[in-house]
């Protein structure tokens, strides 16, 4: 429990800082840098938040449902642009999927090959 | 009879109950992604008893709540594989950058080429990041908000279902340039599957996720200007 309230803990400050300061990023991301700040600067330990930081990442997607039903429920009252949001949407996840895959591809260093076989042994 | 219906637990359980059915259903159908199978799941839940989303919406209020503390939780990953990033830090940024500015320009420019309107137009724009950021640009942009959040999460939904698929054929295979490529154009949904794939590409997705949403924001800065 005492990581989980850590990570509790920076989701509320990322939350108020947020709101403090009128910042461009929402709540999670700013608690997700201050946690990583917190990280990197020894505040926090890795093994106080490693088992409650793997149990809700690897249930990532059960918290992203409530907002799955909120979009499905809006896709009736699209009417006529309903083709255009489509074509907009599936066309240009593609773009950045691709345009981001191989530009970190092409910039990664040479000889890093062994990462390819991470998820053979996985 | 419905008073069950109306405790803020039937949500709760309905939601859990699916996810976990969809999960065991994706042990033994691989292909059908588990965010599609609970959610459709509690649709047609909702739509044979007749229950209105908006009150659905209001009961699973803690599973939106803990959101925040499970993207935290992504620093994990990252902490965790702090020598790979600092090694590929080129790699992040550029492909980040690269990423932001297709998002933006590519939905624009296929949408206005697919006569949609300008509201859509507007909103479509952010649709490569979360949508709490999604919604702030939007906003400021003139656009629908919820049109904005629907948008984002059907890019999401889109992106962690097909994503690795379409990067397998394409060659993009290696955990880093996966793990960007999901981060970048859907964001939690794509950290999510990329996690399933590795923990590498996890935390690389994680990191694409929050520097497109940082990258994002700031692009808009000139485009309110130049829109007035």
């Amino acid at each position: 429990m005492r990581g989980f309230a850590i990570l509790l803990g920076f989701s509320l400050a990322g939350v108020l800082l947020h709101d403090a300061l009128h910042l461009p990023l929402p709540g999670n991301v700013t608690g997700l840098l201050l946690f990583l700040a917190a990280l990197f600067g020894k505040i926090v330990k890795l093994e106080w938040v490693e088992q409650s930081a793997n149990l809700l990442t690897s249930h990532l997607l059960l918290f992203f449902i409530p907002y799955v039903i909120g979009a499905a429920a809006l896709i009736p009252f699209l009417g006529s642009n309903a083709v255009s949001i489509a074509v907009g949407i599936v066309g240009s996840t593609f773009a950045v999927l691709w345009v981001t895959g191989t530009v970190a591809k092409k910039t990664a260093p040479r000889g890093e090959e062994e990462t390819q076989d991470e998820r053979l042994s996985a | 009879m419905n008073v069950f219906l109306h405790d803020p637990l039937f949500g709760l359980a309905i939601t859990v109950g699916a996810y976990a059915v969809a999960r065991g259903i994706h042990s033994r159908l691989p292909w059908l992604h588990p965010i599609l199978s609970s959610s459709a799941i509690i649709l047609v839940l909702l739509a044979l008893l007749r229950f209105p989303i908006k009150e659905f919406q209001g009961e699973v209020e803690l599973l939106t709540a803990l959101l925040g503390p499970a993207t935290v939780a992504l620093g994990v990953p990252i902490y965790k594989h702090r020598r790979l990033i600092r090694e590929r830090l080129a790699a992040v940024l550029l492909s980040v950058l690269a990423g932001s500015v297709t998002g933006i320009v590519s939905a624009g420019l296929l949408v206005y080429a697919a006569r949609g309107s300008h509201e859509v137009l507007l909103s479509i724009l952010p649709k490569s990041v979360s949508s709490p950021i999604g919604i702030e640009i939007s906003r400021q942009l003139g656009g629908n908000p919820e049109l904005s959040v629907m948008f984002s999460v059907v890019t999401g939904v889109l992106g962690g279902v097909l994503g690795p698929a379409f990067l397998y054929k394409a060659g993009l295979r290696d955990p880093v340039s996966l793990g960007l490529a999901m981060g970048g154009a859907a964001h939690g949904f794509g950290t999510a599957r990329s996690l399933q794939e590795s923990e590498t590409a996890g935390s690389f997705s994680a990191l694409a996720m929050g520097l497109t949403g940082i990258v994002t924001s700031l692009l808009f800065v000139p485009i309110y200007f130049w829109l007035g």
